[in-house]
């Protein structure tokens, strides 16, 4: 079944066109690697995708109204915003407004929601801790798990990953894959392509608003894409642990 | 919730109750709490019912609405500067209150100040929108709100540089100072519809305002239609501060302290907050008020300059906390 259609999807802000024309499916059980050099648009087709940007266009999630697209995707914005000193606990809950009416208490089904959050993401030491005071790797990992606690068939995060340190990296990466192994799936934007070569079933290479390519990692992180989109020369190979990924100089 | 909300309450209902049995007249507290309740069609009945009673029910009305839209505001802008204020809905009442002293009408038509007051609040709540749009940012709500009120400060300095009467502008300044003395149930009368009405949709912001504390992107995401709860917001606000401005003048300081003071308690939950603040404006307000009737008696001390005088110590306070916090 088929969780986010897009199509034919285009975006221009201020005169600028940023997306154009752009088209993709994301069926159940993927772990989508958006991936593409600063600028390419790859916000924005998130954004748009979850009808947070007006559009010209399809996309199957930004058609819905807004209490079921709520239950439908969970979006984690670039710019982590924490405004007040909550707890980790309160802030990960929030990610249960959707589930929850107007002043109704949090039941058993959210609280057990928020505590797979927690334990996936690594935080049971600091649910208790204040979310502003964290550092901004930690604060990263609650956010990750207020999206995780929305409980929804896809995920959108915009770079997640970025300021973790690499075990957490890895370890974010692996609760997506995770998801995307149990039915659900993952749209991820990601500057670091050997995380993406790893981790994800599929990547989607965004070049100036289009999609360059779109397919398996090994069939995507090809030398003539990276030289075209990212001007790089990588080290790209199938290793028995896994692929291995190493950027290597600027053309 | 239950420690802050019951501490909270018990302390509104003793000052209430303190409010109520305080005045010029030395009696009992048993004995006017007793002529509140039962009709003896004694005097004290009468100064009981007509002065004491809308005086404290006004300060319970005043300062949770001052509170309440304050901790709203801070909410929604994830400011903890914002107050009531900000949208220059006070400032347009205001204004429409100094009109209404300095043609007259205030002295001529039965309840004319509030009235035009509520006039004046009004159109600026109306200019806001038509000036923000529907759709806009908070930050075009912020820019519409400072030139609604710089307009409306100008015209109201304007009223007093040309006013030919020395008794209507020293009027218009004490009235702009704040009070609630010589208040009616007339004027009770008048705020509670507005106070009920613009309190109760304030308070049913909670659950989008708690989302906003991940931005204003993912509280969209999270299914919150960001420009309805502004426009809410708004609404609310203008009844609840345009109405309060209306009957108690210009009280400053109470919106932007109360939430500032709660948040800690309340686990900085904007939800949690918007009750507490209700209760806790309420509380500033009586104990403000029973303060003007202590000091200086005789001397008519105006409410605002109380609530200013003690409230901006207490944010200095509150910011030399934060700065040591911070290191």
């Amino acid at each position: 079944m088929s969780l986010l259609r897009v199509e034919h999807l285009s975006v221009t802000l201020r005169n600028r066109p940023v997306l154009r024309d752009v088209s993709f499916d994301v069926e159940e059980g993927e772990c989508v690697g958006l991936i593409g050099p600063n600028g390419a648009g790859k916000s924005t087709l998130m954004r748009a995708a979850l009808g947070l940007v007006a559009h010209e266009g399809q996309s199957s999630i930004a058609v819905m109204r807004d209490a079921d697209r709520a239950r439908a995707a969970a979006w984690m914005p670039q710019m982590r915003e924490i405004a007040w000193p909550v707890t980790v606990d309160t802030l990960v809950m929030l990610g249960r407004i959707p589930h929850m009416a107007g002043g109704q208490k949090p039941g058993a089904e959210d609280h057990a929601r928020v505590d797979a959050a927690i334990a996936a993401t690594g935080l049971e030491a600091f649910r208790q801790r204040t979310a502003t005071r964290l550092s901004g790797g930690e604060q990263a990992r609650v956010l990750i798990a207020r999206a995780l606690a929305q409980d929804t068939p896809l995920i959108v995060a915009d770079e997640p990953v970025a300021g973790l340190d690499p075990a957490h990296q890895i370890s974010t990466m692996e609760t997506f894959a995770k998801l995307a192994r149990d039915g659900r799936s993952v749209i991820v934007s990601l500057h670091d392509l050997g995380l993406a070569a790893r981790h994800c079933t599929r990547l989607i290479i965004l070049s100036e608003g289009r999609i360059a390519a779109d397919g398996a990692p090994a069939d995507v992180l090809t030398l003539d894409s990276l030289r075209d989109v990212f001007g790089i020369t990588a080290y790209f190979r199938d290793t028995d642990q896994g692929p291995v990924f190493q950027p290597l100089s600027v053309i | 919730m239950a420690r802050p909300a019951l501490w909270l309450s018990l302390l509104t209902v003793g000052l209430f109750v303190i409010a109520l049995t305080l005045g010029p007249a030395q009696i009992g507290p048993f004995e006017s709490l007793g002529a509140l309740i039962v009709d003896d069609s004694s005097p004290l009945t009468m100064v009981m019912r007509e002065i004491r009673l809308p005086r404290a029910i006004l300060a319970v009305l005043v300062g949770a609405s001052l509170g309440l839209s304050g901790a709203a505001m801070q909410g929604y802008l994830r400011n903890p500067l914002a107050e009531p204020g900000l949208i220059g809905v006070s400032g347009a009442a205001a204004l429409g209150a100094v009109l209404a002293i300095q043609t007259g009408v205030a002295a001529t038509v039965t309840l004319g100040l509030p009235l035009m007051a509520l006039a004046g609040a009004l159109i600026g709540v109306l200019l806001i929108l038509a000036l923000a749009g529907p759709r806009g940012s908070s930050l075009t709500l912020i820019l519409a709100g400072i030139a609604i009120s710089a307009l409306s400060g100008a015209l109201t300095s304007l009223v007093l540089n040309l006013s030919p009467n020395p008794f209507a502008a020293s009027e218009i300044m004490f009235w702009m100072m704040g009070s609630l003395a010589d208040r009616s149930m007339t004027h009770v009368w008048i705020a509670l519809p507005f106070v009920l009405v613009g309190g109760g949709v304030l308070l049913s912001l909670g659950r989008g305002l708690d989302a906003l504390t991940l931005g204003e992107d993912a509280a969209s995401a999270m299914g919150i239609r960001l420009t309805r709860l502004r426009l809410v917001l708004v609404l609310g606000t203008a009844c609840v501060i345009g109405a309060t401005t209306a009957v108690a003048g210009a009280i400053g300081f109470v919106g932007l302290v109360v939430p500032h003071i709660l948040r800690p308690l309340v686990g900085a939950r904007p939800s949690r907050l918007l009750w507490a603040s209700a209760l806790g404006g309420a509380v500033m307000v009586l104990a403000a008020d029973i303060a003007v009737r202590l000091i200086l008696p005789e001397r008519d001390l105006k409410l605002g300059v109380v609530t200013a005088l003690v409230g901006a110590p207490l944010f200095l306070h509150l910011i030399y906390k934060t700065r040591s916090q911070l290191g």
